[in-house]
């Protein structure tokens, strides 16, 4: 990956003048690569990891992982069908994966009984849904390679040759 | 209780002090500390778990492991083409550390002299001392990048000298030798009959060249011994883990001395080496470019704000001059230290021509080091 998104993917905040002096290139370059990969669509969205489970004051939100049996349709294959479920906003992300099922889909709802309303309402219904099972999410411990736990304080002294 | 006179006159490290008051002082941000930020990676980690659960708590043999030996050199011959034998040519180390220490223990007689570059890691001329031996220092500074050329040890050479002692990427100063004037530099030493200590454990945090181990170039394998860890490269450093290769008469001679005072090297340790070795050098390439990144961004931002400072080639050190601000460099770490709680070591702990200098460590994060620039910029300007 290049350089300067590399930088950006692991700290959103991080700007021009920053990148600049990490990667040695001018203040403009930098500002006309990142200008570029978010026209081009390679930069999506500028992004804060928050473990949600550490705040206490809101409702805490419920997570499952569903897998998803589809029929494939002639000329367009699964995107039609994973086009019409990731539509929804309650899908968090959607992937076609190799194996005993075809897509995976992660959804989002206040409670078990949101979630579970969803998926028989909205998701099994489909025409080309040969079938689902649901994994609901009990903990989560790491996520896009961040650790969700409150690191130990690093064990170095703080002044050594 | 009376010491020995030769411990007496050592030289006691002239800036405890200030450590002490580091170590006793809350949320400083340190710039101070000679190790990788970064946690042994897991797999290495894991194998050393797995290891104890394995039951492997004995003693190995005195030179190390046999398979951690053929693995080293095995390692060694594919990433620089060196040729060592595992069983006469290769002792397993408790870290750098000790190698440094029983190489000059093993080749000095009383009195011989040792080229010891200044600055220098610290424990340089005391082991040399402790061994008996005289400390000849070559002086560096920043308008030669802190390196010394073939020229200088010639000259010094003059006057008989038995070895040389050559760290690069070197601690404190961050400067590498390229191929070129290491191949300047074997020609003087195989001239000059000398043998050459060789520490080479910041190899993997080399950022403009490629590494040269002195050993690999022509003729030099004879007079040189090869020290090198897995502390800064697999970021190790509590496993207190290194090697040293050499010729089989000097080996068997260091592993003498190493039998009667150490025995031999954690077994824990070895297998993690193990590990680390047999793994792809995927952690290690990350830890490197993120190094880089760090290096451009404090020597920038050190010139920015009117602390001279020159580009390192490796390791994670940059040392700017502050002869702009303050004389006396203890004083100005201490002063920087109680008013804006930021820790850097101060160059005279390193030598004596290095006073007017600071050792500043970027394996920091980023955060801390930019942190860290914006409370040195404000002290400077008060």
């Amino acid at each position: 990956m290049n350089e300067i998104l590399e930088i950006l993917s692991h700290s959103a905040r991080i700007t021009p003048e920053e990148i600049a002096k990490l990667t040695g290139q001018s203040v403009t370059a930098v500002k006309n690569a990142v200008k570029k990969y978010e026209k081009e669509g390679v930069i999506v969205q500028y992004k804060t990891v928050i473990n949600k489970e550490l705040l206490e004051d809101t409702h805490p939100l419920v997570r499952a992982l569903i897998e998803v049996s589809i029929t494939p349709q002639k000329d367009v294959g699964f995107d039609y069908i994973a086009e019409r479920i990731y539509s929804f906003p309650e899908v968090k992300s959607c992937y076609l994966v190799s194996g005993t099922y075809d897509l995976l889909v992660e959804v989002e709802g206040e409670n078990i009984q949101t979630v579970s309303n969803f998926i028989a309402s909205k998701l099994s219904p489909m025409s080309n849904v040969r079938g689902t099972a649901t994994h609901f999410l009990l903990k989560k411990y790491k996520e896009d390679g961040h650790i969700l736990k409150k690191g130990k304080e690093k064990q170095r002294l703080n002044i050594s040759y | 209780m009376e010491v020995s006179q030769k411990v007496e006159q050592l030289k006691p490290s002239g800036i405890r002090l200030f450590f002490d008051l580091v170590l006793n002082m809350k949320d400083v941000i340190s710039l101070g500390v000679g190790e990788p930020d970064f946690v042994t990676p897991w797999h290495i980690r894991e194998k050393a778990i797995f290891s104890l659960e394995q039951g492997y708590t004995s003693y190995t043999s005195n030179k190390g492991m046999i398979e951690l030996r053929r693995m080293i050199c095995h390692h060694l011959q594919k990433r620089h083409g060196l040729e060592y034998d595992p069983e006469e040519e290769t002792l397993i180390t408790v870290g750098v550390s000790e190698g440094l220490d029983l190489a000059v223990r093993a080749i000095l007689n009383p009195g011989d002299k040792v080229l010891v570059p200044d600055p220098s890691y610290v424990s340089y001329p005391a082991v040399v001392e402790l061994a008996g031996g005289k400390v000849v220092l070559l002086k560096t500074d920043i308008h030669n990048g802190f390196k010394f050329s073939a020229k200088e040890i010639d000259k010094v050479c003059a006057k008989g000298a038995k070895a040389l002692m050559i760290n690069y990427p070197c601690n404190p100063t961050g400067a590498s030798y390229t191929r070129k004037e290491l191949l300047e530099i074997a020609r003087v030493a195989e001239r000059r009959d000398l043998i050459v200590i060789s520490d080479e454990v910041y190899d993997e945090l080399t950022y403009d060249f490629d590494h040269t181990p002195l050993s690999s170039l022509p003729g030099m394998k004879k007079r040189v011994i090869y020290l090198n860890g897995f502390s800064k490269a697999f970021a190790m450093t509590g496993f207190r883990l290194g090697w040293a290769c050499g010729p089989a008469k000097v080996i068997a001679a260091m592993t003498k001395i190493h039998q009667y005072t150490m025995l031999c090297a954690s077994i824990t340790s070895q297998m993690a080496a193990l590990e680390a070795l047999r793994g792809n050098n995927h952690d290690v390439l990350d830890m490197k470019k993120e190094y880089m990144r760090r290096r451009r961004f404090v020597v920038s931002r050190l010139n920015e704000i009117g602390l001279d400072c020159h580009m390192p080639q490796g390791a994670f050190y940059v040392f700017p001059s502050i002869k702009k601000f303050s004389k006396n460099s203890v004083e100005f770490a201490t002063d920087l230290l109680k008013k804006k709680n930021v820790a850097l070591v101060p160059g005279v702990a390193f030598g004596s021509t290095t006073e007017g200098y600071v050792r500043i460590s970027y394996a920091s994060s980023y955060e801390n080091l930019k942190e860290a620039m914006l409370r040195i910029e404000s002290y400077l300007k008060q």
